[in-house]
């Protein structure tokens, strides 16, 4: 008996030093311990390149143009007492709003036409529609620069034909601003096309054939039907859109600068145009800090339906 | 409600023809069940009832009117579907006043046909669920009570009680049955399940690589099938056939299963085979029931043979018991406290009233 006592101490004393590793083993293997590590490099991007910007660009909101002096919230006001701002603010929500809605239609209408069409000739439809999201919009909307201009352009040529034009494509206000939504919409339909397209794929035949012998027409079918199933994808990809349509930069940075006269500006241009340009960052930083609130309030409303629907679902 | 008629038709897809001239005469108020295999053309001939399939030739008419090119919101006929097809996003009353809704009802009118069918299917507590709120069961009675509502022409079921387990089937298939007895509305069911087809038909209609092969009531498909494919299509287990040919021996039509096994017609019988080419490669056709243990005293028309058992399958009630005539494989049953054990030797009786004999080459039933 006394023998066994021994080795069993022997064996515990051996074992401890073992427990201790296996301690820390088994919190490195825990799941979460795992996914925290498995993210970390998004983590620290996202700290890098989010975080440390946003914030840093908040305190250099406050200083002065010579950056030497904190001047609190002096260049807010000052902003606000500009005629310039509040345009920005308006072509912003003009330009984002109009393009949003374009795009969300014209990919929902497409996303009908592309679905009915059998199997691998869709593939290459999808294909073919996709070409304009995929090409670096810096790249096409150089092309894009090339339509548009006033003398040589292939649109002002072809409307010449009907006795047309030559329009001011970037020259006048309004051309201007329908020129940069043009080319927005065409550069951002794909995008809703190609999620709304997913979308129609995972609503059932079945309900469609119910809805046709419950008495559905067409466009019964759309609205009770294929909108319903469909609302939270709508409400995702537009919010999403609204986003990346809202702080667009390129497009109007390549076709107008901003002009003529600062009437196509948007936040991120003209953020651009005041801090870099005119070297005034801190005005700069406190021109793009103003995007945020607007588009906060928008995620809060849309995602808060998303998540109530979800519930119910 | 309305009768229904189908005359000669065809459905082709590309060059497979999945329906290959169908006619069919339903009458008012009749419970008709199309029972077949898969891909034998049964759910493609409800969809092209329903509107949901182009035919590709010959005429469908529903209360006399041929309805051909008529889109199925103007058939005035209801569908519940194999996977009840419910709309996700409506509650269960909003689900079965859709239709209704759709053609501007009184809401008045809506809700009292909505509270009659959710009393009729027994649904009134759940009415202002969301679909995912329910159990298989439920959303089936759900797509049932949205049939209901619109007091169609036609109800068309494809395949409705494939998703359940089983035992809610049985109940379910119960359920059918009350229903079309309360409601009395023309119906009719696919199903690939021959005992639901059974259990639920006035009459059935077993389809076959796009044809029809039988129509007729349940007992009528059960003793007199018209063909091969009938015969063992309905009943389970399935209907025996033995290889085997007639001989005269001293007087008498004999039918010979194997060269030890060789059994006289009854009279009736040998009347009617008769006439039949002594030549002729036929098949005996035998239901299990009626191949059962030997008693002491034979009916007419029983003979006895010894066998030994492969496989016996005590059901309780039963035993089904599996031996080889000749290397066919065929199927008795018997009592339960007959002995029958696996490798046994036991005497069997064949009960020859009741036997079927088809010609091997084309299927046909003597």
């Amino acid at each position: 008996m006394a023998d066994v006592v021994v080795e069993q101490g022997r064996l515990a004393r051996v074992a401890s030093p073992h427990r201790k590793g296996a301690n820390l083993r088994n919190v490195l293997g825990r799941k979460s311990t795992v996914a925290f590590f498995l993210t970390l490099p998004l983590i620290l991007l996202i700290f890098l390149l989010v975080l440390y910007p946003a914030f840093y660009s908040l305190y250099l909101a406050t200083l002065n143009k010579a950056m030497t002096k904190f001047v609190g919230l002096g260049n807010f006001t000052f902003l606000f007492k500009r005629e310039t701002f509040w345009m920005v603010v308006k072509q912003s929500c003009i330009f984002a709003v109009t393009a949003v809605i374009f795009k969300a239609l014209i990919g929902f209408i497409v996303a009908h036409f592309v679905h009915n069409i059998p199997g691998k000739k869709q593939r290459k439809w999808r294909g073919m529609l996709l070409v304009p999201w995929v090409i670096p919009p810096a790249m096409s909307t150089l092309a894009w620069l090339w339509l548009f201009d006033p003398s040589y352009s292939a649109f002002n040529y072809t409307l010449s034909f009907f006795g047309v034009g030559p329009i001011p494509w970037l020259g006048n206000t309004f051309w201007a601003r329908f020129s940069i939504i043009l080319v927005n919409v065409w550069y951002g339909a794909p995008f809703f096309l190609i999620m709304y397209l997913a979308a129609l794929k995972s609503v059932p035949d079945q309900l469609y054939e119910a809805a046709a012998i419950d008495g559905a027409n067409w466009w019964q079918r759309i609205w009770f039907i294929t909108l319903p199933m469909m609302r939270n994808i709508i409400a995702i990809t537009t919010l999403f859109s609204l986003i990346v349509t809202f702080a667009n930069f390129d497009i109007v940075r390549i076709l107008t600068s901003g002009g003529p006269l600062d009437t196509t500006h948007l936040f991120a241009t003209w953020a651009f145009q005041v801090g870099i340009q005119s070297s005034d960052i801190p005005l700069g930083a406190c021109v793009s800090l103003f995007m945020v609130p607007i588009l906060a309030v928008a995620a809060i409303f849309i995602l808060r339906d998303v998540s109530k629907r979800g519930n119910e679902a | 409600m309305a009768d229904v008629a189908l005359r000669k038709v065809i459905k082709r897809y590309d060059d497979v023809e999945a329906v290959r001239g169908i006619d069919l005469d339903i009458s008012d108020h009749e419970f008709i069940v199309l029972v077949g295999p898969s891909g034998c053309g049964k759910s493609t001939t409800l969809r092209m009832i329903a509107g949901l399939e182009d035919i590709t030739g010959g005429d469908i008419m529903i209360g006399g009117d041929v309805v051909n090119d008529v889109p199925p919101k103007d058939r005035d006929i209801a569908m519940v579907f194999q996977n009840y097809a419910l709309y996700p996003h409506m509650t269960v009353a909003e689900n079965m006043s859709f239709g209704l809704r759709l053609k501007h009802y009184p809401k008045a009118e809506i809700k009292a046909r909505v509270t009659e069918a959710a009393r009729l299917l027994d649904i009134t507590d759940l009415i202002d669920r969301k679909p995912k709120q329910l159990s298989g069961g439920q959303r089936q009675r759900v797509a049932m009570g949205r049939a209901i509502v619109r007091n169609p022409k036609v109800f068309l079921f494809d395949e409705p009680l494939s998703n359940l387990d089983a035992k809610l089937r049985v109940q379910m298939r119960i359920e059918i049955k009350k229903v079309h007895q309360k409601v009395r509305t023309t119906t009719v069911y696919v199903t690939h399940d021959q005992v639901e087809a059974m259990t639920l038909a006035d009459r059935v209609v077993v389809m076959n690589k796009g044809r029809i092969e039988q129509i007729g009531t349940p007992n009528e498909l059960y003793h007199k099938p018209a063909t091969r494919f009938v015969a063992g299509f309905i009943g389970s287990p399935a209907m025996n056939f033995i290889p085997c040919r007639l001989e005269d021996a001293a007087g008498t039509l004999r039918i010979r299963l194997s060269d030890r096994i060789a059994f006289p017609l009854p009279p009736a019988r040998a009347a009617r085979y008769g006439a039949l080419p002594r030549t002729d490669k036929l098949l005996l056709g035998i239901r299990p029931e009626h191949l059962t243990e030997a008693h002491a005293h034979l009916e007419p028309g029983e003979e006895t043979f010894d066998t030994v058992l492969d496989v016996t399958e005590p059901m309780g009630m039963e035993t089904l018991v599996y031996f080889a005539l000749d290397g066919t494989p065929v199927c008795g049953r018997v009592d339960p406290n007959a002995g029958a054990a696996d490798g046994a030797p036991m005497r069997l009786a064949m009960d020859l009233n009741n036997m079927h004999l088809l010609n091997e080459e084309t299927g046909a039933v003597l």
